[in-house]
């Protein structure tokens, strides 16, 4: 591994986790086309920072853009109060204007500068590493890993300091104003950390993907845990593992790097959606399965219990009449027999159905409640 | 200048096509965006169009052929999944519809965007004009895209006008829908396809990043002008292809002008043409309201504060000096201007000495206001 390989993978997992921060409660308050609107109107502001600084790693860019983002949000906030849209409307209708509008300047103005389409789409984070940061004369390394480094310790620190209002302003809005916090001041706040994440991570892996990186780790979170702090770690470590992952695929199969984390954020929320223990498809799946037949059971049963020791019993207990009294279909009705004959429940006495001890028990305890 | 550019429209071959193109286009997606957005599926959009980059680029792959009905198909196919997987996604986890479309959105677009750099690594000569998918690419249009779309829109459109009454119960009152029996699900289904069939139509020419906006926008300014469906989507079928039209052309006459960025900034000045001045529900006209309202408040405080005033005096008609009327009521400025309008309307007179009192119609103004508050 070159040494240029390392910091490109330090910037993508510092970008990740930085990402995934911010993410966390976007997911959770329903706000994540947020990102998307601030992630793509932020263009405007960097082409409109460029334009008065002529530098593409001034500082003011960054604050230029961030501000945008604000912007943006106010925007949308400005329009739903007019009541005339719909909320999801008026985010559809902001950035695709202000996205427009930059890409317009970039493509008649800015062609001359490294500020390409694609670089907007994509980011260049291959290319991170050529551009260092050189203080009297010594190099300290890429610009970007110091810019991220900064951005995540800034998301952190907001994070840690916040904790507390972040919490109940997430989980309860309406008791964290009556308790004196001011929820549009924490909106503003983390719509401003957003925009900051959003413009640093713009030029690494582009406008689009930084949504990628903001939501999927986040949601994949979602699904494992409970706990917000544990939420909160267990998405830095999916945004990174992303990173990880999609750098070195990107690599064997020569594509691009921001698309392959994007791709790889999406592949683990899969694998999770589908496999999660609690809230996979597959548990859920199974879930249901083992509750239709410990049902099915208990009802089975029961049946029995009632026409136990009763001169139809013969009858009403035979295995091939389960289909016309239940009306079960014959599989079903056997998965249901060798559940309760698994549970020690009932016992085969040739053609007829017995409870036993513990069977009994189980129809009468169904029956009490 | 409009009948040069008739002429050329009749006898320019390119210019033609492009403009039948964007004109198709943005009738496809007005038509389906009005549904979109009452239906709150604005942001649907957004996922659906970026989710058909992958589809794109896998046609191609397989295909190796630029045919626009294969790459358009590939499209629909994966913009078609990535809905499937926004509703499985919401219907099975905690997580809720913005979280999964912009998972949706982002991961397809990533995925697509890693397919074109492999792409433009091939050693092929065929794979240029993809990214023209991107942002779009007006110029590009041949008559066999435009083919292509409209073969894509027809039956679109016909299903439109054929299930017209159930599209709008579904879209109005899904619920006493399914009361009477109609299949509600399968009817949401083909809507939300239809949807995504006008997003692929759009997508040579306004880009996979910025099709949401042929989607939202058209629908949103129609909006404001009336209250009725059939109205509406008439309009919004007309401002998606009026934008299209004009930024098709713009863009292809100019150098360097991207034309999914232009159709878009154009449709959003018709959004806020419309926002501001439509009829009924035109902001300028809420602004006027309140202004005239303050304004006449401000008029009737001030007749009021004068019939006070003369009660304290014997005689009814007992001037006052402005400045005294202004501290009464609420501050001397502009109390002048407010006098002289009242004088015009002919509630107040000014006598020899400038001292203001109430007319007759001042008084009997007054006491109107007052019976109107008192029960």
């Amino acid at each position: 591994m070159s040494t240029a390989q390392i910091e490109v993978q330090l910037i993508a997992m510092v970008v990740a986790a930085a990402a995934a921060l911010p993410g966390v409660f976007l997911v959770l308050r329903r706000m994540a086309m947020m990102s998307d609107a601030i992630s793509h109107s932020i263009l405007i502001g960097i082409v409109l920072a460029f334009f008065v600084v002529h530098n593409l790693s001034h500082p003011l860019l960054v604050f230029g853009a961030a501000a945008t983002g604000v912007l943006t949000v106010v925007l949308v906030e400005l329009l739903n109060r007019t009541k005339r849209v719909h909320a999801d409307s008026a985010i559809g209708l902001v950035f695709p204007l202000l996205f427009s509008i930059g890409v317009i300047l970039i493509s008649r103005y800015a062609s001359h500068v490294h500020l390409d389409l694609d670089a907007v789409l994509m980011g260049e984070l291959a290319f991170a590493p050529f551009d260092r940061l050189t203080l009297m004369g010594l190099d300290f390394g890429p610009r970007a890993l110091w810019l991220m480094g900064g951005i995540l310790l800034l998301n952190l620190l907001f994070i840690i300091l916040f904790f507390k209002e972040l919490k109940l302003a997430t989980f309860d809005p309406g008791l964290a104003a009556a308790l004196g916090f001011s929820p549009v001041l924490l909106h503003y706040g983390l719509m401003t950390v957003v925009s900051v994440t959003a413009v640093g991570a713009f030029e690494a892996v582009g406008s689009l993907l930084v949504v990628a990186l903001m939501i999927a780790p986040p949601a994949t979170a979602w699904l494992l845990t409970d706990r917000l702090s544990r939420m909160l770690t267990l998405s830095v470590l999916f945004g990174v593992l992303s990173a990880l992952s999609g750098y070195w695929l990107a690599h064997l199969l020569d594509v691009s790097i921001a698309g392959m984390m994007a791709t790889m954020t999406g592949f683990f929320f899969l694998a999770v959606f589908l496999y999660a223990p609690r809230r996979g498809i597959l548990a859920i799946a199974r879930r249901r399965a083992y509750q239709r037949i410990s049902f099915a059971g208990a009802a089975l049963a029961v049946h029995l219990l009632n026409h136990e020791n009763l001169p139809e019993a013969m009858e009403e207990c035979r295995v091939d009449h389960l289909g016309e009294h239940l009306r079960w279909e014959e599989p079903f009705a056997k998965k249901v027999i060798r559940h309760l004959v698994r549970a020690d429940a009932i016992r085969y006495d040739k053609e007829y159905l017995q409870l036993t001890p513990k069977g009994r028990l189980l129809a009468q305890t169904v029956m009490e409640r | 200048m409009s009948g040069e550019f008739l002429r050329l429209l009749v006898t320019d071959y390119t210019l033609r096509t492009v403009t039948l193109g964007a004109a198709l286009l943005g009738l496809t997606s007005g038509t389906l965006g009005a549904f979109a957005v009452l239906r709150r599926q604005a942001l649907l959009g957004d996922a659906v169009a970026h989710a058909t980059l992958p589809g794109i680029a896998l046609a191609f792959l397989l295909t190796l052929s630029k045919a626009p009905l294969i790459l358009l198909l590939g499209a629909a196919v994966s913009g078609w999944l990535g809905t499937l997987l926004v509703l499985a996604v919401v219907r099975n986890t905690r997580i809720r519809e913005d979280a999964a479309l912009g998972l949706i959105l982002s991961v397809f677009f990533g995925l697509g965007l890693v397919l074109l750099t492999r792409i433009q690594k091939m050693p092929l000569a065929s794979q240029a004009g993809l990214d023209s998918f991107l942002f779009g690419q007006a110029a590009t249009l041949m008559v066999g895209d435009v083919q292509a779309m409209a073969l894509l829109a027809a039956p679109v459109l016909l299903l439109l006008v054929l299930l017209w009454k159930e599209w709008k119960l579904i879209s109005f009152d899904p619920e006493y829908g399914a009361t009477l029996g109609y299949r509600v699900r399968l009817l949401d289904t083909v809507m939300t396809s239809m949807i995504v069939v006008a997003i692929v139509i759009g997508l040579q020419t306004v880009g996979v990043v910025l099709m949401s906006a042929m989607i939202v926008a058209p629908a949103a300014a129609a909006r404001q002008w009336t209250d009725r469906l059939s109205v509406m989507v008439g309009l919004s079928a007309f401002f998606g292809a009026l934008a299209g039209v004009c930024g098709a052309i713009l863009s292809s006459s100019t150098s360097q002008l991207p034309t999914g960025p232009s159709i878009v900034v154009i449709i959003s000045l018709i959004v806020a043409f419309s926002l501001a001045f439509a009829p009924n529900r035109g902001l300028v006209w809420d602004w006027v309201r309140q202004a005239r309202n303050r304004s006449r408040l401000r008029l009737d405080t001030v007749l009021g504060n004068m019939m006070l005033l003369a009660r304290q005096h014997e005689e009814a008609d007992y001037g006052h000096k402005a400045a005294a009327i202004g501290a009464l009521s609420g501050g001397r400025i502009g109390i002048e201007a407010r006098l002289r309008e009242l004088r015009r309307e002919g509630f107040v007179e000014m006598d020899r000495q400038g001292d203001w009192h109430l007319t007759a119609k001042g008084v009997a103004r007054c006491e109107m206001i007052v019976k109107k508050w008192e029960p």
